[in-house]
């Protein structure tokens, strides 16, 4: 047939442009969203999908004037003067060059700091991503109109301000962080569409954070094939199949990281993709350049200071100065962070304490908070405990 | 972002409650009318937020059943509605917070019971297993 995107794909891909240029243009959120709604239905019942060559020479022109249309049919009773003015807004079409601070300018409306993470999730997916209610609702387990509900209330929330500003990149990257992290439930797999949002805005913004975080979720996301076995157990990254990893996707991160790197504006989403990228490039666990790891670790660790962070570089440290050095690391931290006990029984282990070992898997496998960690913790107990 | 089931319990001598109630049969029609509607009200607020996964009642009649071998009828035991713990229905919520679950839990705790006072009921919180992160080197 023909080279090009399908019909649902364009779609998608100009939604959230269409609906930015609206936004920007002084039009209410909510109103704008509904409006380009129905304009994506209109183009559904007017562009043949089999005949590309039918479409509107701009497509992105065609939604743009259509929703604005629809735009002010909606407000037409209520608001007759408003009208006038929002035509005036919606003419001329705008130029390429405002694409850019359109994609940002709507994710930041998405990632608004009035949200809770859960609504900013809700609404980037919605707005930007361009998914339906019912995907959304399916990936997170959740019912329908809950779902809806979550999404309505978002936009009144961010409804009643102005915003013809871009707001802080930074709010925008951990929302991204967060839905990749949600990683595959339902449908529609979330670590794509967070990798497909985060292109996007690369593409429309100039911060090696933006790109830091790309890398971070390419070298991340390249390892999912070897993450599980087909039974669904965790396979812990030193014991994965490395030749299940997507190498085209891990030259990619590689490739974006240095890019970044390149810029001389370190951020901790590029220190986390160099982590990462140590990773992926060892052939095998064992030749991990774990003190280069742990190079990055103590950079992470300036940018960004927590401990998790700190819970991490102790498992480098373990590795670069021995089991003891990474449990002194691990001593000074909260007994109650997650992960913390898995951390200090696989030290222990390798310190040869191996009844302290099985103490503290079968202690972190009472903790885990998914089922698949606790199966994977409670095996290493019991593996302990049968003396294997 | 995650899920909490809320167990709602009740035992033969109300001793989960803070105060020795009456058992709801011999309360007034109006205080069983006000206790289920607040009830439905704090399902509804919960719907509203965007927070509501979902909710079952539960029978107080429960069986033990257990496997007795092949070839044989599985064993039954019970019903012990007069002295064991039993679970009188839950809840599914999905919040932002452990302490958004226990403000949810506790508003429900605060149902209307006799003369219209708070029942404060103990309400369990028990946390779901989500799903593992992508990311956790």
């Amino acid at each position: 047939m023909t080279e090009g995107p399908g019909l649902g794909e364009l779609l998608r891909d100009l939604t959230p442009q269409v609906l930015g240029i609206l936004v920007r243009r002084g039009a209410d959120f909510a109103a704008a969203e509904d409006a380009v709604q129905e304009a994506l239905i209109e183009a559904l019942e007017h562009w043949p999908a089999d005949r590309p060559e039918t479409w509107p020479t701009s497509p992105r022109g065609w939604l743009v004037t259509v929703a604005g249309r629809k735009l002010i049919d909606a407000q037409r009773s209520a608001y007759a003067r408003e009208r006038r003015e929002l035509r005036v807004h919606l003419e001329p079409e705008p130029g390429p060059s405002e694409q850019a601070d359109d994609t940002l300018l709507l994710l930041s409306r998405c990632c608004h700091p009035a949200l809770t993470p859960a609504s900013a999730i809700a609404l980037t997916l919605r707005a930007v991503g361009g998914l339906t209610t019912a995907q959304i609702a399916q990936a997170f387990l959740v019912p329908e109109p809950t779902m809806a509900q979550r999404i309505s209330r978002a936009k009144r929330t961010v409804s009643g301000e102005r915003f013809d500003r871009p707001g802080e990149v930074g709010a925008v990257l951990r929302v991204l962080y967060l839905i990749f992290n949600e990683g595959f439930s339902g449908t529609v797999d979330l670590a794509e569409e967070a990798i497909r949002l985060t292109r996007q805005l690369a593409g429309a913004t100039d911060d090696p954070e933006v790109d830091g975080l790309l890398a971070l979720m390419l070298l991340h996301h390249a390892r999912r094939r070897a993450r599980r076995t087909s039974t669904g157990v965790v396979v812990p990254l030193a014991e994965q199949d490395r030749s299940l990893w997507d190498t085209a996707m891990i030259s990619e991160g590689v490739a974006v990281l240095q890019a970044a790197l390149a810029r001389d504006a370190l951020g901790e989403y590029q220190a986390q993709a160099a982590i990462a990228a140590l990773h992926d490039d060892a052939a095998s666990a064992e030749e991990t350049d774990w003190p280069q790891v742990l190079e990055w670790y103590d950079e992470l660790l300036r940018l960004a200071p927590s401990p998790v962070v700190a819970l991490n570089r102790a498992v480098a440290v373990g590795e670069v100065d021995g089991p003891l050095a990474g449990l002194r690391q691990v001593e000074g931290l909260p007994a109650d962070l997650p992960r913390r006990d898995a951390v200090a029984a696989w030290l222990h282990e390798r310190a040869g304490d191996r009844a302290e070992a099985a103490r503290l898997y079968r202690l972190a496998a009472e903790r885990a908070s998914n089922v698949a960690e606790r199966d994977h913790l409670t095996r290493q107990a019991s593996r302990l405990h049968a003396g294997g | 972002m995650a899920k909490y089931l809320l167990l709602k319990h009740y035992r033969g001598d109300h001793a989960i409650a803070k105060d020795d109630l009456a058992p709801m049969d011999q309360w007034t029609p109006e205080e069983v009318t006000a206790h289920i509607a607040f009830m439905r009200l704090v399902a509804d607020e919960l719907r509203e937020r965007g927070e509501f996964v979902d909710e079952q009642a539960l029978s107080p009649e429960g069986t033990f059943v257990r496997y007795d071998g092949e070839g044989r009828p599985p064993v039954t035991d019970g019903p012990f509605a007069e002295t064991k713990d039993l679970i009188a229905g839950w809840m599914v919520i999905d919040v932002d917070s452990q302490e958004r679950a226990y403000e949810a839990a506790a508003r429900l705790s605060s149902a209307p019971g006799p003369g219209g006072r708070p029942i404060h009921e103990w309400i369990e919180v028990r946390p779901f297993y989500g799903e593992p992160p992508v990311v956790t080197e």
